[in-house]
């Protein structure tokens, strides 16, 4: 277990992090690295974000695609629920809303195997603060 | 010359003292454009007041010698305009601060007082002319100070189911949310029993899960009852009882006074507070149709005989060694007080004096010896109480007071009650000449007399208990250490060479402390006296309001204290009647008879509600 | 992995932008594809609402992150060539031109929420990564206690919870207090109907809120956290235990801290979802084991809060900027947002609007923008009527204020608040006394019946409502019900009773005209208020079939075969059986 005891451990936390992460697509052989984000807020989950959490943890790989499937909060899309964001290595992330379990389906045979992009997308409309 | 100069160094100190007082602790402040000085720290309310200007209040209440401000800023009713403030504020609550400029008497607060007013009344059953406060109620003066002719917002009503218990009865449907109880029950007597529950427009003073008052831990004192600015809690009125027992030709009626009415009753008629009418109240009586008039008090002497000698006789055992002895010795003539530490303290309850209070007392003994010697049945006598006391009326009703069903004190009338029995009866009460009591049961030492205020009781037991103990007689009788208001007393008296230590508690919260000491094994005293009523019984919860004003709990004190001086006999060994009662009947105290009819048991009352966490 | 389209034009799909259209465009923009052969290379794309409606329909060109707004079928052709051709930006198409190359205009700014949706709430790894516990290792290895709170002070971050009152400056009052212990509390009983902003912040970043109340705890000299939480957000309480759980593992939190020695734990105290227990004093109260009700302050928990010590109460949105301040600085802070009101604030759109949902928004935003731009627009294109910020607490906004920046001082000046950020939308067809009702009904199940005011007061102007409602107000009724709002308003204990008139003084100044249609003309304008509704059948249509009589379901009509069926209007509760099961049209709503 890390504990950090001091400012510098935080950073040697930090940069460990990340280390974890450039090793993780090394090992991948390179290829780009996936990351799915499920907003799993109580407003998500009522609306079956977590069927598609799983959905994406058991297909994709099923299917051979190396991907990190994580939960998060809300993405504030309450209309649009459930919704996701895939940022596929080096690229823009894109945010899909109305995500059932077929458009789930389409998400990883278009636009995560092809990158072509399916309905559905929230064109994103904010600026953070970090 | 030395004496002057130094008369001048005190009057330069004292100017001195004036100047600095002006100079730090008044501050002027302005009420309705006039310019005023008062004192700093107060609060609006108090501000004014001190100027001669009354605001109005409902809900507030200050127990000067209880120390006790309630405050809760529930009822809105005292609201004034400060300039410069968004919102009006509460004189209640709000303390003065320099340059303070008040306005008393805008529309904008006159608008708002007789909006909240009529808001409250429009909750309010308008039943004022069958109502037991009728006449005696804070909300009905406030209309009438406030020249309400009209409610204006009209709506449902809350209601309430109404629970009656053995003594206290709740109508919150009459509740106005002051919750003046609530300060009386938690703050000042520590009981608990009640609380405020639900939100909003049903929010209710209750107990805990709306149980009905009986099942929980209320003791009775009734001072709740005595701060309820309405008829929401109200005493359990027997008077009709009453009355139908006396109109009753095979009942032989007989009644009993407490010594704590004699002192307050008159007040019911316009006589100042302390005013003694032991013989108008007799009188009284009399002229109702009681068959026999008789003094708690003579049941008073007799409570001394039994407790005296259980006092002596565990101090003996505790000198000589034994260490199963159960000491402090507790009295336990107060009624609340045995529902109290029943409740709250039921691993101590083989601490009290097993000696039944006066009342009791004075049932079991009217209805054996008594009934004997007038040749009647126990059920063809009724024997009815009068009290300042309410939990009194639920004392009666205890199962281990009564034979065969048939209980020993068969009703119990509060002060407040008799004065209402007097006025419904016609009775002049200033044109009646005074009676002595009935014999055997009217006669009754000084030390009976006091039991009425607090120390009372056990400096009545201390006069009979030393001259047992150390054999010798007792010339000086007056304990003035055991006398006065302080909450919790405590002195120690020799018993020549023995002292005796000697704790003394009134309020169920200062017993409360007493009672954790002793648990705790903190304090070392030999006799306790506690009482429930701030100022003991001549505060009950039974007696005329007094208002918060300690005054007149002071005067009622003196009176007791006159009326004790005034007896030939001052100590309850020496109240002939008892020693005939003793050689005819009793034996001894403490004899087998006297074990089975002046004295009982107590019961662990608490109960557990557990609660189960995750 | 290749994609083999070399654009993609993003369709809006939002039901704003398919009402503003004059055609279907998705079908109509591949036809003309089809047309250009550009069917292979070119997709499109229907995309969720791109909160651009008032200017809308909408089509982003992907991914070059091109806006055209305004679009019709006439406009395509010109995309097609000149965009997906020849790669030239039809310039008279782009309309937000500040942010230069046709790219939307950026209205959310996420402060508070600048993890939420980003992070796994339930990994410290990941706040970690995102800077996080960088700014609690700054104050406490850099700066004295005095130094944080002057920055906060400086930052001008004022409560989120709806006080606004200056957050730095409560926390110097608190630090400034002496005592043996003193306590951080995060008020996280969240209530407002329609808001759930703090719900969001602790089930998507509950670090941030850990990490602030350790800062708030080193300036106050505090070193104990509790955070009073909803029981009834089973979500948010089971991150915040993993979320503290982890923090104390990797020494967070507990004792010296970054071996600094300072200290702080943070335990969870659970509310029952009573609406009062959001005001701090009562939320006191409630942590104490007592009743939750308000008692009058002063004294401020600041100096006698919870067990009697003093206590610095934040809202939970007012806790997640506070790293951001100190980590990207006051004066960056400062920056944003208006003169007296600094930073963001995070908003729960709710009501007839398109885009519900949980923005966050620079101070000074106009209604309009945030109405029109993020929230999508009124649903089914109806016309806006009014907003009610704040909640029950607050008041009305109408189209007037469409174009007020919003801030805490604008909104108290136009008669209603700023609240803990609900935003409830409606439009034509929400009668306001209705909702003034609806208002009230929710401030009487939750007053906490303290003070008579409240109790009574309250109770009172739901019934005089609801008599207006029902079609049985006189005029009388209309003062009466004024003076009551004033003198609950102006006598109340707490805020809620404080401010529990509101939405009825602001209704009544600004739909007074609805008001008096209720009593003087008999009808509810929108024709929300079914009271006012009257079924009759009409004696041209009706064959006496028989069909309403038997399919009502109280009995209400009578008749014989082949004559006139009548309406008992009496027993009449509006449903509306009768119109829809007559084939003859025969029944009739006026």
């Amino acid at each position: 277990m890390e504990t950090i005891k001091s400012v510098a451990d935080l950073h040697k936390i930090r940069t460990s992090i990340l280390e974890a992460k450039q090793k993780q697509i090394v090992e991948n052989d390179n290829k780009k690295l996936v990351e799915i984000k499920v907003a799993m807020a109580t407003c998500g989950i009522a609306s079956g974000a977590k069927a598609v959490m799983d959905f994406f943890r058991e297909e994709l790989p099923k299917r051979n695609i190396v991907a990190n499937v994580k939960q998060t909060g809300c993405m504030g899309y309450c209309y649009a629920e459930p919704t996701l964001e895939i940022t596929i290595q080096d690229e823009k992330p894109v945010v899909f809303g109305y995500v059932d379990l077929k458009k789930a389906d389409e998400i990883i045979e278009k636009f995560i195997k092809k990158g072509e992009l399916v309905d559905g997308i929230i064109p994103i409309k904010y600026e953070l603060a970090n | 010359m030395w004496s002057l100069y130094g008369k001048m160094q005190v009057s330069c100190s004292s100017l001195k003292l004036i100047l600095y007082y002006n100079f730090m602790d008044t501050i002027s402040i302005k009420i309705d454009n006039k310019n005023f000085q008062v004192e700093k720290g107060t609060t609006i309310l108090d501000a004014a007041k001190s100027v001669g200007i009354n605001i109005p209040t409902l809900c507030y209440m200050h127990l000067h010698d209880l120390n006790t401000t309630h405050n809760p800023t529930g009822c809105r009713i005292c609201v004034v305009e400060v300039v410069g403030r968004k919102n009006l504020a509460l004189a209640c609550a709000t303390e003065c601060l320099p340059g303070m400029e008040i306005k008393n008497q805008t529309i904008r607060v006159l608008n708002s007082r007789k909006t909240i007013l009529e808001l409250i009344l429009s909750d309010h059953p308008t039943d004022c002319l069958i109502c037991a406060k009728n006449g005696d109620c804070d909300l009905q003066s406030m209309a009438q100070q406030m020249g309400i002719r009209e409610i204006h917002y009209k709506g449902e009503q809350s209601h309430y189911i109404k629970d009656t218990s053995p003594a206290i009865k709740r109508d919150m449907d009459k509740c106005i949310g002051c919750r003046r109880c609530l300060t009386m029950c938690n703050d000042v007597q520590t009981v608990g029993a009640l609380s405020a529950i639900n939100r909003g427009f049903m929010s209710v003073v209750a107990p805990a899960f709306q149980m009905n008052l009986e099942d929980s831990v209320c003791t009775y004192c009734g001072q709740c009852v005595a701060v309820c600015p309405t008829a929401a809690l109200t005493e359990v009125d027997h008077t009709n009882l009453v009355i139908r027992a006396l109109a009753d030709p095979t009942k032989t009626v007989v009644v009993q006074t407490a010594p704590a009415v004699r002192v307050a009753l008159g007040e019911e008629f316009g006589y100042e507070p302390g005013t003694i009418v032991t013989g108008k109240m007799t009188a009284a009586l009399k002229d109702m149709g009681f068959d026999y008039v008789f003094d708690t008090d003579f049941a008073a002497d007799l409570t001394i005989m039994e407790e005296a000698t259980e006092l002596l006789d565990r101090l003996t055992r505790y000198i000589n060694g034994d260490t199963t002895v159960k000491l402090p010795l507790l009295t336990s003539c107060c009624p609340a007080c045995v529902n109290f530490f029943e409740h709250q303290f039921p691993e101590m309850k083989d601490i009290p004096s097993t000696a039944r209070s006066p009342q009791q007392m004075f049932g079991a003994i009217a209805k054996t010896y008594f009934a004997d010697k007038l040749g009647i049945k126990r059920e063809n006598m009724v024997v009815v109480s009068i009290m300042p006391c309410l939990a009194k009326k639920y004392e009666c009703s205890r199962d281990e007071f009564k034979t065969n069903g048939n209980p020993d004190v068969d009703y119990v009338l509060s002060t407040r009650e008799l004065s209402r029995l007097i006025k419904q009866a016609s009775i002049d009460f200033d044109s009646l000449i005074p009676l002595e009591f009935d014999h055997p049961m009217g006669e009754s030492s000084g030390a009976g007399v006091i039991f009425g205020t607090t120390g009372g009781v056990i400096e009545a037991a201390v006069r009979t208990a030393y001259e047992t103990f150390t054999k010798q007689k007792l010339d000086k009788v007056d304990f003035k250490q055991l006398r006065g208001m302080d909450w919790i007393r405590e002195s120690t008296i020799d018993f020549n060479g023995t002292p005796i230590k000697i704790g003394i508690a009134h309020g169920l919260g200062n017993a409360r402390k007493l009672l954790q000491e002793i648990r705790e094994g903190k304090s070392q005293y030999h006799a306790i006296e506690i009482m429930a009523c701030p100022g003991g019984c001549i505060g009950g919860g039974g007696q005329p309001l007094h208002h918060g004003d300690s005054n007149i709990l002071l005067a009622r004190q003196k009176a007791l204290y006159a009326a004790d001086k005034a007896k030939v006999i001052r100590k309850s060994h020496e109240n002939p009647s008892i020693q005939k009662l003793y050689t005819e009947f009793l034996e001894r105290p403490m004899s087998e008879k006297a074990h089975q009819l002046l004295h009982t048991h107590y019961f662990d009352r608490s109960t557990h509600v557990e609660i189960t966490k995750d | 992995m290749s994609n083999r389209y070399r654009k993609n034009l993003l369709v809006c799909n939002g039901s704003s932008c398919q009402q503003a259209s004059d055609a279907d465009l998705v079908a109509f923009i591949n036809f003309k594809l089809k047309e250009y052969n550009l069917e292979d290379g070119i997709k499109v794309v229907q995309s969720v609402c791109s909160n651009k409606c008032s200017i809308g329909p909408n089509i982003i060109v992907y991914p070059d992150n091109v806006e055209y707004s305004k679009v019709t079928k006439s406009d395509i052709d010109d995309i097609i060539i000149e965009h997906l051709l020849n790669e030239r930006i039809v310039e008279r198409l782009v309309f937000d031109k500040e942010n230069g190359n046709g790219v939307a205009p950026i209205k959310q700014y996420r402060i508070a929420l600048r993890n939420c949706g980003f992070i796994d709430p339930e990994e410290i790894k990941d706040y970690i990564e995102k800077d996080g516990y960088d700014a609690l290792a700054k104050c406490l290895s850099k700066y004295t206690p005095e130094e944080v709170t002057q920055e906060v002070i400086k930052s001008g971050l004022r409560g989120r919870g709806g006080g606004g009152f200056p957050t730095g400056l409560k926390w110097e009052i608190t630090s400034k207090s002496v005592s043996d212990q003193k306590y951080v509390v995060c008020n996280a009983d969240e209530g407002d109907p329609g808001a759930f902003m703090d719900r969001s912040v602790l089930e998507g970043d509950p670090h941030s809120v850990l990490e602030a109340m350790a800062i708030c705890g080193y300036c106050i000299g505090a070193n104990k956290g509790i955070i009073y939480v909803r029981a009834e957000y089973p979500l948010a309480v089971k991150r915040l235990k993993i979320a503290i759980n982890q923090a104390k593992e990797y020494g967070l939190l507990g004792k010296n801290i970054f071996g600094t020695g300072f200290e702080f734990t943070i335990t969870i105290k659970y509310g029952a979802g009573a609406f009062i227990c959001g005001e701090e004093t009562a939320l006191i109260h409630s942590m104490e084991g007592f009743l939750g009700e308000p008692t009058l302050k002063p004294p401020f928990p600041s100096v006698s809060g919870y067990l009697k010590k003093p206590t610095n109460v934040n809202n939970v949105e007012t806790f997640a900027n506070i790293p951001a301040i100190i980590n990207k600085g006051a004066d960056w802070y400062a920056s944003i947002g208006t003169e007296k009101s600094k930073g963001t604030k995070v908003f729960a759109l709710a009501g007839k609007i398109n885009n519900v949902g949980l923005i966050e928004v620079p101070m000074g935003i106009t209604l309009r923008e945030i109405i029109y731009d993020i929230g999508g627009g009124i649903v089914n294109g109806k016309k806006f009527k009014a907003v009610q910020t704040g909640g029950p607490s607050g008041g009305c906004l109408t189209e007037k204020h469409l174009d007020l920046p919003i801030d805490f001082d604008s909104l108290t000046a136009a008669g209603s608040m700023m609240g803990s950020g609900g935003m409830i939308v409606m439009d034509e067809d929400d009668c306001m006394v209705s909702m003034a009702r609806f208002y009230l009904e929710f401030i009487v199940e939750e007053s906490c019946g303290k003070c008579a005011p409240c109790r009574i007061g309250n109770k009172r102007l739901h019934e005089m409502l609801t008599k207006l409602c029902d079609g049985k107000g006189t005029m009388e009724d209309l003062d009466l019900l004024r003076n009551l709002s004033v003198v609950v308003k102006d006598t109340s204990l707490c805020g809620l009773g404080q401010t529990s008139p509101n939405p009825i003084l602001s209704t009544m100044a600004n739909f007074y005209d609805e008001y008096y249609a209720h009593v003087a003309e008999h009808r509810c304008p929108s024709g929300q208020c079914k009271s006012f509704m009257l079924y009759y059948i009409s004696e041209e249509n009706c064959i006496g079939c028989l069909v309403c009589a038997r399919k009502c379901p109280v009995g209400a009509i009578s008749g014989e075969k082949k004559k006139l069926h009548i309406i008992n209007q009496e027993l009449c509760t509006k449903c509306g059986v009768c119109m829809e099961k007559c084939k003859f049209h025969a029944v009739h709503l006026n």
